[in-house]
Formats: structure tokens, sequence, C-alpha cells
């Protein structure tokens, strides 16, 4: 009985504590964790009946045939009883045949990609970060991924390094990013908003802290932002912003090896994200934090303490080399020139 | 210890079948994974570019014949002709060898020739992974088989009274035989056959 | 012995140890109960560092953005946990129970092959050495125990770490494969007279699923461990992507093995409760062929459900349609099983002592596990659970409330027979209850974590996921189960030296090894005892038989000898599979080592001839 109730309240635990947390899987936001998270309720429910009457019935065994004191009752003597042991073969078949249709039906609808999608992102998993390109509307972005609300949205994933996985909670459940191997899903939010999202394979190092947003914009909205991403960088007027510029694109700092400022012809790097408009962006280094000035320096200054095992952080001029090492003030110019783009 | 055992067979023979049906598994592993990846990565010097098949099927006769001639030795020794079952004990173990012969031969070629090494493509190295694991065992063989020979040439240290450690050499040996004609046919004819995606 | 070994022709002296006492007596033995008491203590050890590992990495977790651990030394935790855990602690342990129980269940003197039986201790131990030695050699493996590809490759982790865990998995696959091949040689070739199959006890029949599984399974692993390290090694293209390999070819081979795996850990468990339970509730156990066929099958499905491990890799509608259904199927035997112990219960007289107490939590806590894994066989919903917290909760249930739980068990309800001592019932409960609680807090409330989306094998997480108050509750109650863990060792110590007299017979039992002293003498039967019934020793003591005077004497008795050889292979391969990693060079003394002594151990003679 105890075990009945302690049951209940874990229940009621899931079903409390899950709901509103960033990350929960019932708390969706699309058809497709909608529907996954029914066909868990089905399971779970079904597992739920089978769960409650098993333990029980262990528990009320060892109990009530317990050896008592002062008792002569002999165990009774039996080998088994093969009717009780084909039902109890044949029950689970019939339980296991009726719950797997829903399951099976919704794993092709999965699968079915879209045949005229809304937008087609194509995911780059890298080592602690998400790149995100839209072929079709000729922009690259990192790390905040823009989709319009309601809309069928494919999603190619592809990886040139280890083994990533694409998850959203709230819109869709996971997808792995192999190399070699072009994996697609479809996703679909019904309402705008923020959700967070997370790398859900072992990576390396940093595997915990990569993270990315999912931002879902009404279509107007969306329409304006990608507009917004085509247009070329921002060119700095401000003294300090404009020395940030001359850091950036020095030879000495090498900044633009790696990364990508459109318009800009010293930055043609595909390596690290691209920075046309990172000013324009919620979070830094994959998610993992505001974008403040305060943030944006102390990232600049020592990547590799925020995210350990970073490629920036041990392939970057600035920071293999302690002749080039970036001065305090280069730091802040640097940051405030980032922060321009908006 | 008892001699007698729950079934009657030797406890070793036992050994020798269990053990085989867990090499069965490694070498379809080592199959498996050269048939996912064929036709995978860059494409030259590929199946067709190396494979000698007439030089191959040479040796692959010879490593058939080997058992055959195992065979031969066996029987011989059941009927304590320990004469005849050297005579063909050493043929069965110079047939190994030249088969050998053959694979060092055709390795040397490829890598040279050729130039495949396992560095080169996934062939290469799905290629010389299967093919150089089925040499180790052919090697133990050889070398399992010359030692019973090497004995043999001591008196009464062979005969039929211990005709179990012939056996299971000559079990292993067929063994290593059948798994050469899975390899020669998924390998290398499988391999070169027009009509055959390669 | 039916063949006479080849003569070596040349005069060389093999003496064989004669009557080795001390530490000589542990290295050079060659008795099954010596070995599985080495296995056992060795595997017992080996799985407290595993609990070390995991202490650190709940005390990183107990709250969000902790810098205990390093993120680095952190997924070194969870890789050596888990390979700790599942090859050098639970399989281990089971073996343990093999070597021991085994040939005192069939009415065996001892294993068909003794000395390939004391090689592999020798191998699982240096193999368990090379893996622990990591640790000080410059780091351990960190890319998880299933080791995906490419982040294994040296493109991606060029340390020593997975060097370690390469060549140490294939040397402790050395160890497994061959004390396999003994066991099932031993399961069919030196049963008593009339105990036929379906008069075996149920952990010996499991044992012999157990080591089939096995033998079948780890060449799969070894090749892809070859392949791995031809690639880490001489730079072979199996995992380099790009010479344009599928990284999905390790996930493939890892649980065309790794499946399989699992039953291998969780059937010896099954087998001792099936022990346990018929012995306390004073009754046969119900629908023994059943129980014989369900784990036959369990074992048959093990090998067609690997996929569910990689629904999420995109393997087509097709493939994870067919996997769902596979692998639900799997749960009909399963719950036939489980059905099946508690029909044993049913109607019986059950004592209410620890291995009771530990058979019972097995049940229930596997249950869990069981329904969970059921769960994630729905492959659609299966893409929200995949990689997040739900999984550890799910594998810990069946691992460590089932697998590790129906070890305790086996070891408190053997405990008598091996040492001669009973253990400190009070004691034991206590240890029971703190692991049940300390369970049932650290892994259920891994279960709302994962759907509250918490991925596995993350150093750190926000604050602001709310996922902190049970990963506190998780971090306070894994210290619990240390505790749990703390009492067994104290009442075990304490027990073996100066516990009770047990007597042979303490539990009333069923089996064969019951029938026999406490501890067992080393040659086991002094006459091979006839078996006319399943529970044979159980059906002559209802009969009124029990002690039959003997003509034999011990001195009479022909055992298996002791030697050298099997520990110097063992040997010799660790030192190839250190040079492997370091210096090839030294890989091929060691293999010429291995060679030498093979040839040694083939042709040692025997110190009494007449033996044979």
């Amino acid at each position: 009985m105890k075990k009945i109730i302690s049951l209940s309240i874990v229940f009621l635990l899931i079903v409390s504590c899950g709901k509103d947390l960033p990350m929960s899987t019932f708390d969706t936001y699309g058809p497709i964790a909608e529907e996954q998270a029914f066909i868990f309720s089905i399971i779970f429910w079904a597992g739920m009946v089978v769960l409650v009457a098993v333990e029980a019935a262990i528990i009320y065994v060892y109990f009530k045939y317990r050896r008592r004191k002062n008792s002569n009752r002999k165990a009774a003597q039996f080998h088994g009883n093969t009717k009780l042991e084909i039902l109890w073969t044949i029950l689970p078949v019939v339980f296991l045949a009726i719950v797997s249709v829903p399951a099976l039906s919704a794993i092709w609808n999965f699968a079915t990609m879209p045949e005229n999608p809304a937008v087609v992102v194509n995911v780059k998993g890298h080592q602690y970060w998400f790149e995100f390109q839209y072929p079709d509307l000729h922009v690259v972005t990192a790390n905040e991924l823009h989709i319009p609300v309601g809309k069928q949205v494919l999603i190619n994933l592809d990886s040139n390094n280890v083994l990533h996985s694409f998850w959203i909670p709230k819109i869709a459940g996971k997808t792995d990013i192999i190399p070699n191997q072009t994996n697609q899903m479809w996703i679909q939010a019904d309402h705008t908003g923020l959700y967070y999202g997370q790398c859900a394979e072992f990576c390396g190092e940093s595997h915990a802290l990569m993270r990315f947003r999912v931002i879902v914009d009404t279509d107007e909205d969306f329409a304006a932002w990608i507009d917004h991403q085509k247009t070329e960088a921002y060119v700095p007027n401000d003294p300090l912003e404009k020395e940030g510029y001359t850091i950036f694109m020095s030879p000495k700092a090498g900044c633009g090896g790696c990364h990508m400022i459109h318009g800009s012809k010293k930055a043609k790097g595909r390596i690290g994200p691209n920075l046309t408009h990172v000013g324009s962006r919620q979070h830094l280094a994959a998610g993992i934090m505001e974008n403040t000035q305060d943030n944006l320096r102390q990232w600049i200054k020592d990547p590799g303490k925020i995210k350990p095992g970073n490629i920036m952080a041990s392939q970057g001029a600035v920071y293999m080399d302690p002749n080039k090492a970036l001065t305090d003030s280069e730091v802040i110019a640097l940051a405030s020139y980032l922060q321009s783009l908006k | 210890m008892s001699d007698e055992t729950t079934t009657g067979l030797n406890s070793r023979k036992i050994l020798m079948w269990v053990f085989l049906g867990s090499d069965c598994m490694f070498f379809a592993s080592l199959i498996g994974t050269y048939l996912i990846y064929k036709g995978m990565g860059a494409s030259h010097p590929g199946p067709s570019d190396v494979f000698d098949i007439p030089t191959t099927s040479v040796s692959t006769f010879v490593l058939l014949m080997s058992s055959m001639s195992m065979v031969f030795a066996y029987a011989y020794l059941v009927r304590d002709n320990i004469k005849a079952f050297r005579i063909w004990m050493v043929s069965t173990i110079i047939m190994g060898a030249t088969f050998l012969g053959f694979q060092i031969f055709e390795f040397s070629e490829f890598y040279f020739h050729d130039h495949l090494s396992p560095q080169t493509n996934l062939f290469g190295t799905t290629f010389y992974a299967l093919t150089g694991t089925h040499g180790i065992h052919v090697t133990i063989g050889v070398v399992w088989l010359g030692i019973i020979f090497y004995s043999s040439l001591f008196r009464n240290s062979v005969s039929s009274k211990t005709n179990l450690d012939l056996d299971l050499a000559a079990l292993y040996w067929h063994f290593v035989d059948i798994v050469w004609i899975v390899i020669f046919a998924v390998v290398y004819l499988f391999g070169t056959f027009r009509g055959f995606p390669s | 012995m039916t063949t006479i070994p080849l003569k070596l022709p040349f005069k060389i002296n093999l003496s064989r140890p004669v009557n080795p006492t001390g530490i000589w007596d542990w290295i050079t033995t060659t008795d099954h109960k010596k070995i599985g008491v080495l296995y056992g203590v060795t595997a017992f050890l080996m799985f407290i560092t595993g609990g070390i590992e995991a202490l650190l990495i709940r005390t990183q977790l107990a709250g969000p953005e902790m810098k205990i651990i390093a993120p680095e030394v952190y997924n070194q935790l969870f890789t050596m946990h888990a390979t700790t855990m599942i090859f050098l602690g639970v399989m281990p342990l089971s073996a343990a129970f093999f070597n021991y129980i085994i040939p005192l269940q069939i009415g065996a003197r001892d294993v068909a092959f003794p000395r390939l039986n004391a090689f592999s201790y020798w191998t699982f131990l240096f193999g368990a050495l090379i893996m622990k030695s990591s640790w000080f050699l410059g780091g351990s493996p960190n890319a998880g125990w299933f080791g995906y590809a490419p982040i294994t490759t040296t493109t991606f982790n060029a340390g020593h770490g997975i060097d370690f865990w390469v060549v140490g998995l294939q040397v402790l696959g050395v160890a497994s494969l061959a004390a396999s091949f003994n066991f099932i040689v031993t399961i069919i070739n030196m049963r008593a007279p009339g105990m036929s199959f379906m008069r075996l006890p149920l952990f010996t029949w499991m044992t012999f699923i157990t080591a089939i599984l096995l033998v079948l399974a780890f060449p799969v692993i070894t090749v892809a461990l070859i392949e791995l390290m031809l690639d880490r090694t001489f730079d072979f293209n199996f995992f380099n992507t790009s010479a344009g390999a599928n990284p999905l070819l390790w996930q493939h081979l890892f649980w065309i093995f790794g499946h399989p795996e699992v039953y291998i850990l969780i059937l010896p468990a099954m087998g001792i409760v099936s022990e346990i339970l018929p012995t306390f509730s004073k009754k046969p156990i119900f629908g023994y062929a059943a129980m014989v066929l369900a784990a036959a099958f369990i074992a048959f499905m093990g090998w067609l459900v690997w996929s569910h491990h990689m629904f999420t890799t995109g393997l087509g509608p097709i493939a994870n349609s067919v996997f769902t259904i596979t692998t639900m199927l799997i749960a009909v035997p399963t719950g036939v099983k489980m059905f099946n112990w508690i029909g044993t219960m049913w109607g019986g007289n059950i004592e209410f002592n620890t291995p009771t107490l530990f058979s019972v939590g097995f049940l229930s806590m596997f249950l869990i596990g069981g329904i969970s894994g059921v769960m994630h066989s729905f492959s659609a919903s299966d893409y929200q659970q995949q990689d997040t917290y739900f999984i550890v909760a799910h594998l810990h249930y069946v691992l460590f409330g089932g697998a590790i739980f129906g070890i305790f068990g086996g070891i408190y309800y053997w405990f008598p027979k091996i040492t001669g001592r009973m253990y400190d019932e009070k004691m034991g409960k206590l240890n029971f209850w703190l692991m049940f609680i300390g369970q049932n807090l650290t892994f259920f409330p891994m279960h709302f974590i994962g759907m509250q989306g918490m991925p596995r094998r993350i150093f750190t997480y926000d604050a602001n996921m709310g996922w902190a108050f049970w990963n506190g509750v998780e971090t306070f109650s894994a210290y619990v189960i240390a505790f749990g863990v703390l009492f067994f060792m104290i009442n075990m110590l304490k027990s073996w030296g100066n516990g009770p007299k047990a007597g042979d017979d303490p539990w009333d039992g069923r089996t064969l090894e019951w029938s026999i002293s406490s501890p067992p003498p080393v040659y086991n039967f002094l006459d091979v005892p006839k078996v006319e019934a399943l529970d044979d020793f159980w059906v002559k003591k209802q009969k009124g038989i029990t002690k039959i005077k003997s003509k034999t004497k011990p001195k009479d008795i022909h055992l298996p000898q002791a030697s050298y050889w099997p520990m110097l292979v063992a040997l010799g391969l660790t030192i190839a599979a250190y040079g492997i990693i370091y210096n090839l060079v030294v890989c091929g003394l060691g293999i010429a080592m291995v060679l030498i002594t093979v040839c040694a151990w083939s042709f040692e003679p025997v110190n009494e001839p007449d033996a044979h």
C-alpha cells in the first residue's frame, strides 16, 4: 500500500515538476514533441498499471508467505501451472501489440519529410557550437536558430568532426549528427518564443557547454530577421569600436582567418562562427552566457577558461603565442566592436 | 581426475568446436566490415584494379588441396601408418606454406606495384585487415602442424592413441580453409565481377 | 584426459610446483574454488574503485555550475566508472560465482580445464590493472564506455587514454573468452552421472547461456577494438571520416556485442535469484522449463535488438519499426521469468533474511528497469529519452537494482558455504536497506530530470534548468549507497574470520553444493554423486537419504596440479598490451613471451604420471 501511495506521489512530481522547466519534454510547443509526449504517456500509463500490479504482487507474496515464528505451516509443493504460464505469456503479447500501433505510425510520421518545407536549414555540428545555414536564403549564423511559427522546417544535419545530436526538447526529439551521413528531420513550432536546445551526443571535453537557442518568430519578424542577416556587417565610426575593428582585421590577431564578417575582405574564415551580426544575438559561446560587454570581454580574454578544449583557445594565434596575447585595452576594444555588429 | 566425461566426448574436442564458433563471429565481423565499406571512400585502387583472379585461384586451390591432404594424414595416423602419415603431413604443411607464399607475393604486388596500402583508402584498410587476419590464422596452423610433424620424428611420440592432437589441428585447419573460401568468394570474385556494383 | 601430451623432442626441465604454500599457492593454484575467491575479491575491489568514481561524478553534479572536478577529468570518470562496473565489476563478480559454484552444483571435482581457468583469472587481473593504471600514466580514456567513433581516433583524441581502453578491453576479452570456453565445456562435459540438462540448477543454466552469449559476442567487440587499434597505431582508415569512413560501423559492431552484453550482465543475477527464492521458500522453482526457455529466448532475441541503441542515428523508419517490435518482444520472456519467481514464492514459507531481501529487491528493482526498458523500445518517443538521464535511470535500475542486488544476494547466500562461517544477519539487513533506499533515491529521480531534458555525460548544468534539486538528492543518496556497501565490507571481513560456524547445510539447501562440507574440501566430492532428480539433494533429504559412507579416500583422488604457466602467459599478454601503447618492440617481446609460455604450458609434465 505504501508503495502505491509513494508511486502516485512520484507521478504527481513528474507532472508538477516537469511542466514549466526550460527543457521539459512534457511542455510541448510543436506537433512532433506533442506526439512524442503522447506516445510516452500511453506507454507510461500502461507501464504504470503493470508496475503497480506486479510490485504489489511481489510485496504481497513476500509478506503473506513469510515464515512466522511458532508456525508449522508447510510450504506448498508445486512445480508450475501450465495454463497460468501460457496466460502470462500471451497477455503481454496482446498488450504490446495494442500499444505498438500508435508508436509505429508515429515512426513513419516523423520519418516522412515535408515536401514543401517553408525553410530549409543545414545544421553543422562543430566542437562545441552549432552552425545554421539557410541555403535558400543565403544566410549563415551560429547558435541561434530562427524559424517561422507554424511552418514545417526541414533540417539537414551534418558534421565534419565528431558526432553530435540536435535536440530541442519542447519542439522535437533528437537526431544525431554524423559525419559522412546527412541525417534529416523536420520540426515545427506552434508558438513564438525562445526555446532551449542542447547537444545530446557526447562530443568531447565541453560537450556540456554545447547548447543553442531556437527563436520562433512570426512570419513578419522572420522575414525581417532574414533581411537583416543578409546585409553586410556594420562598419564602425566610434573610435573604440574602430580600434577593435583594426585589431580584429590585423594579421597579428588573425581573427579573420577563422571568422566570417560579411562585407569585409579580411575576415573570410569558415572555421569559427560567422560573426557578421554577432551583436544581434542574445547569447554567446553556444548559448552558455548572455551577450553582454562584460561576458564578451571575458570570453575574448580567455575562452579556454569558459569553454575548455575549444578550438579558438587551442589554435588562435593570440592564445597560443604569449607575444601576441591581447592586452586588456585590446580586449575592451574588440568586445565593443563585436557588440556593435548588430 | 576422472577420465570419463558426461558426453563421452573429449573435453578438448568440445573446446575446439566452441572456439571455432567464436572464431566464426570474429571473421563474420571482419567480413561484415569489408562489405559495409565496399565501394565507399576513394575508389582507386579498388578490387578490380589489383586482383589477379587466376593467381589467387591457384593459391585457393592449393589451400583446398591441403585440406584433403590433411584428411589423408589423419586417416593414416588412425591406422598407425606413421610413414604415410608423415608424407601427408609434409604435403599439408608445404601446401599451407605455399598459400602463405602466394599471399606474401600478392601483398607485396599490391603494395609496391598497385600502391595499395592499408592507409590508402577504405578498400586497402578492410582488405588487408581481413586477409591479414586470415593469413595469421594460416600461419598458426602451419606452425601447429609443424610441431606435430616434428614430434612424430621421434619414436612413439605420435600414434593412433594420440590422434586427438592431430584431430584438433585438422579441425582448425579445415575451418581456416572454409573461411578462405568465403573470403575468396566475397572479396575476390564479387569484387571483380562486372555485374556487381563495386 | 584420453590423450597423452606430445613428448618434447629435447630435454628441458619444466618442473611443476609441488604443494606450494603461501603466496605461491595462490599464484599457481588451479583449484576452481581458490580461483573463484580470487575473482571475487579482485572484482569487489574493482567495484569499489568504480564506486569511488561514481561518487566523484555525483559530487560534481550535486549542484548547478559546480567546479569541483575539471571537465576533462569528469569525462574520464564517467568513462572509467562504466567500464569498471561492467568489465571489472559485474562480469568478474559473476565469474567468481561461476568458478566457485558451478563445479559444486554439477557434481564435478573441478572445471574441465583448470589451468585455463587460472589463466582467465590472471588475464582478468592484469587487464584490470592495465585499465586502472591509465589514471597514473597520463589520463584515463575519456570517450564514454561505448567510445563512439570518431571521437576515439587520434585526430580527436591524441592522448594515450583511449589506447589503454582499447588494449585493456582486448585483454579483458581474452580473459572472458577463455573463462567462457571453459564453462561451456565444463557444463557440457563434467556433469555428474544423471545430471541431465533439464536437471541442472538454474544458476548453472544461466551461466551456460551467459557463456554462450559471451563466446559469440566478444569476438565482435574484439574486431571493433582491433580496427580502432589499427587506426590509432598504424593509421588504418576504419574510422577515419576524412577517408570516407562511416562512424556508424563502430556503433553497429559495438551494439551487436553490447546488447548481448546486457544479458551477459543480468542472466547470472537471474540465476542467483532463481537459487535463493526456492531455497528460502522451501518450494521447487515455479515452471523450471519455462524459466530455461525464457532465458534461452532472451539470449536469442538479444542478437536482434542492437539497433534500439541507435534509434536517433537515422537508420530509417523500417529499421526503427523492426527494432521497436523485436525489443518489445523481449518483455515477454522477461515477464514470464518475473511471474515465475512470484509463483515460486506463492504458497511458500519464505524466510525473511538478507539473501531473500536482496532477491525480492532484485525483482522489484528489475521490474522498474524492465518497464522503463519497454518505454525505450518505442522508438518514436525514445527520440526524447535517448542520451538523457532517463536512460541513466533505466540502466542503473537494471544493473544496480538488478545485477548488483542479485550478486550481493548471492554473496550472502553462499557465504556460509565458501567460508564455513555465518555472516551477521542484522548488519546484512542494514546493508540491504541502505542500498535499497539509496538506490531508489539516487536513480529514481533520474527519470524526472531525464524527462525534464537533462542530457547524460554533462559535467555541468545551469541553475535555471530546474535540475538542481533532484541532482542534490541523488548525490546525497549516492553516499547512502556507499554506506550500505561499507557495512557489507565490515560484515564480510568480520564474519570471515570470526563468524559463528555455519555448518554444511545452513539453509536446508536444494542443490549439490550443500551436500558437502563448508568450506568444501579441495576434491569437492568424495564420491561423484549420482543424480536422480531436479533438486536432487533436497529430494534425497525428503526421502531421508543423507550421508552415505564412502569407500574413497581423499588421497586417492587425483586433483589438477598447480602451474606457473597460466600466470606467465597472462603476464606476456600484459607486456604485449603495454607495448602497443608505448613501444612496438616491447609488444613483440610480449608476444614472444606468450608463445614460449604457451609452448611450455602445453608440454608441462604431470607430477604423478600414474594419474592417467
